[in-house]
């Protein structure tokens, strides 16, 4: 009982009670900024195999896909075959196995099987994936550009200027506007959701600090 | 242009086009390439993780280093990475859940300290400004306009009081400055969006059906 649920719990206060502490003090402290630093450099290598985690999760569901010929399962086929090509290629050139110089390319600026992949197959699908939102955004902005009250007509005010001042035929017109407007407004508003986004983080630390907010572990409030 | 050059060309605007299929409806060269971005991103940050995160951080220390007692902290991290892969064992699954308490633990209490001290803090600093604007009428209309705009959104979002009377006219002043926010967040996107558009656009007929010209003579 104690392994299972109190120690995690108890892990959770110490390593977050670390870094809060150590910001009190000054660097000759180290009794407490020598364990956070410790801990700093450590969680960048867990983050890298929490990250990982992830790769196993989906291999797992696209196989699983492919064993019972599932609906769609050549694209699961097609999914692990992008994921491995680029996976095993970025492997090989971290560990610099089988002549790769790395991630990027040959020191004659021929890229890596790794790079290659990167710039002719992640960038563009990335950018044509974002780039075709441009088409819906357009739908979208009809529906809440449609002058109903005055909400919904400040929404279309705003991004009418911010549209037309950022363009060359408008920016003379209305550049100042547009301006004044992400200056003063905007940032009035930017500054109010930082600040309650900001304060609603840190208490949500708090309650997962002490204890309270036990979900990520897969636990009950009774547990 | 080198062969593989030519080859990735030709590889990026097919799957371009493939991508841009669903304007007309969903279909298989459409999903065909959707696949294979889910599965090349995964790819590709395995890469990066572990070029740029592990590679740096871990295997070269304890490569160069060795066995020391400078790099025991280093070993421990490995196995706390390690020990998150227990959950795919029924029997020992809950191990996961101490170097999954580690991992939050530090970052949450990293956060809090961050958020209040590098968000929270300098933005009530950045709006309790002099209201005079030292003379300066534009200034000082800038920096009331500022003021309430900070002080009616927050009271939008405080919740813990009824939204009604006083209370309710001021946060909805709150609200009309969020609208403005949103508006112009929104024009942001959309022209972002559409830069990402133009530059499809321009590698489709620049670089690959002019560069195919090109190469077969035509054109100069």
């Amino acid at each position: 009982m104690f392994l299972r649920l109190r120690l995690p719990l108890l892990l959770t206060l110490l390593a977050g009670l670390i870094p809060i502490i150590a910001f009190f003090f000054k660097d000759d402290a180290t009794f407490i900024k020598k364990p956070n630093s410790w801990l700093e450099q450590d969680m960048v290598i867990v983050s890298g195999f929490a990250l990982l985690l992830g790769v196993v999760n989906v291999v797992q569901s696209n196989v699983r896909k492919i064993e019972r010929r599932e609906k769609g399962w050549l694209f699961a086929a097609v999914l692990l075959f992008g994921m491995f090509f680029m996976g095993i290629f970025g492997a090989a050139g971290a560990m610099r196995l089988g002549g790769l110089p790395g991630i990027g390319n040959y020191p004659n600026g021929t890229p890596t099987p790794f790079a290659w992949g990167s710039v002719y197959m992640f960038t563009p699908l990335q950018s044509t994936m974002f780039a075709l939102l441009a088409f819906y955004i357009a739908s979208a902005a009809f529906r809440a550009f449609r002058v109903r009250n005055l909400e919904a007509t400040i929404l279309l005010v705003a991004a009418v200027f911010v549209m037309l001042g950022r363009i060359p035929v408008g920016e003379g017109a209305f550049g100042s506007v547009t301006e004044w407007m992400m200056q003063v407004p905007n940032g009035a508003a930017q500054r109010g959701i930082i600040i309650g986004a900001a304060l609603g983080a840190a208490s949500l630390s708090l309650r997962v600090i002490l204890g309270i907010e036990r979900s990520y572990l897969g636990l009950e409030k009774s547990e | 242009m080198a062969g593989y050059e030519v080859f990735g060309t030709w590889v990026a605007a097919l799957l371009t086009l493939c991508l841009m299929s669903f304007l007309y409806k969903d279909n298989p060269f459409f999903r065909f390439a959707e696949a294979l971005f889910a599965g090349v991103s995964l790819g590709y940050y395995i890469g990066i993780t572990l070029d740029q995160t592990l590679r740096p951080n871990l295997f070269i220390p304890l490569a160069e280093q060795g066995v020391t007692g400078d790099t025991a902290h280093l070993r421990f991290a490995g196995l706390v990475g390690l020990n998150l892969y227990t959950r795919y064992i029924p029997k020992i699954a809950w191990f996961a859940r101490s170097s999954l308490a580690l991992y939050v633990g530090y970052y949450v209490g990293i956060n809090m300290v961050q958020k209040l001290q590098g968000e929270v803090l300098p933005q009530a600093a950045a709006t309790m400004v002099d209201l005079s604007g030292d003379g300066n009428v534009m200034s000082a209309f800038n920096s009331f306009v500022m003021l309430v705009g900070v002080i009616t959104v927050l009271m939008y979002f405080f919740f813990s009081v009824e939204h009604k009377g006083g209370f309710g006219k001021a946060s909805r002043i709150g609200i009309w400055f969020l609208m403005l926010g949103f508006g112009a967040a929104f024009g942001y996107t959309v022209m972002g969006r559409v830069s990402l558009l133009i530059g499809r656009f321009n590698f489709i007929v620049i670089q690959w059906i002019g560069g195919t010209l090109q190469s077969l003579g035509f054109g100069g």
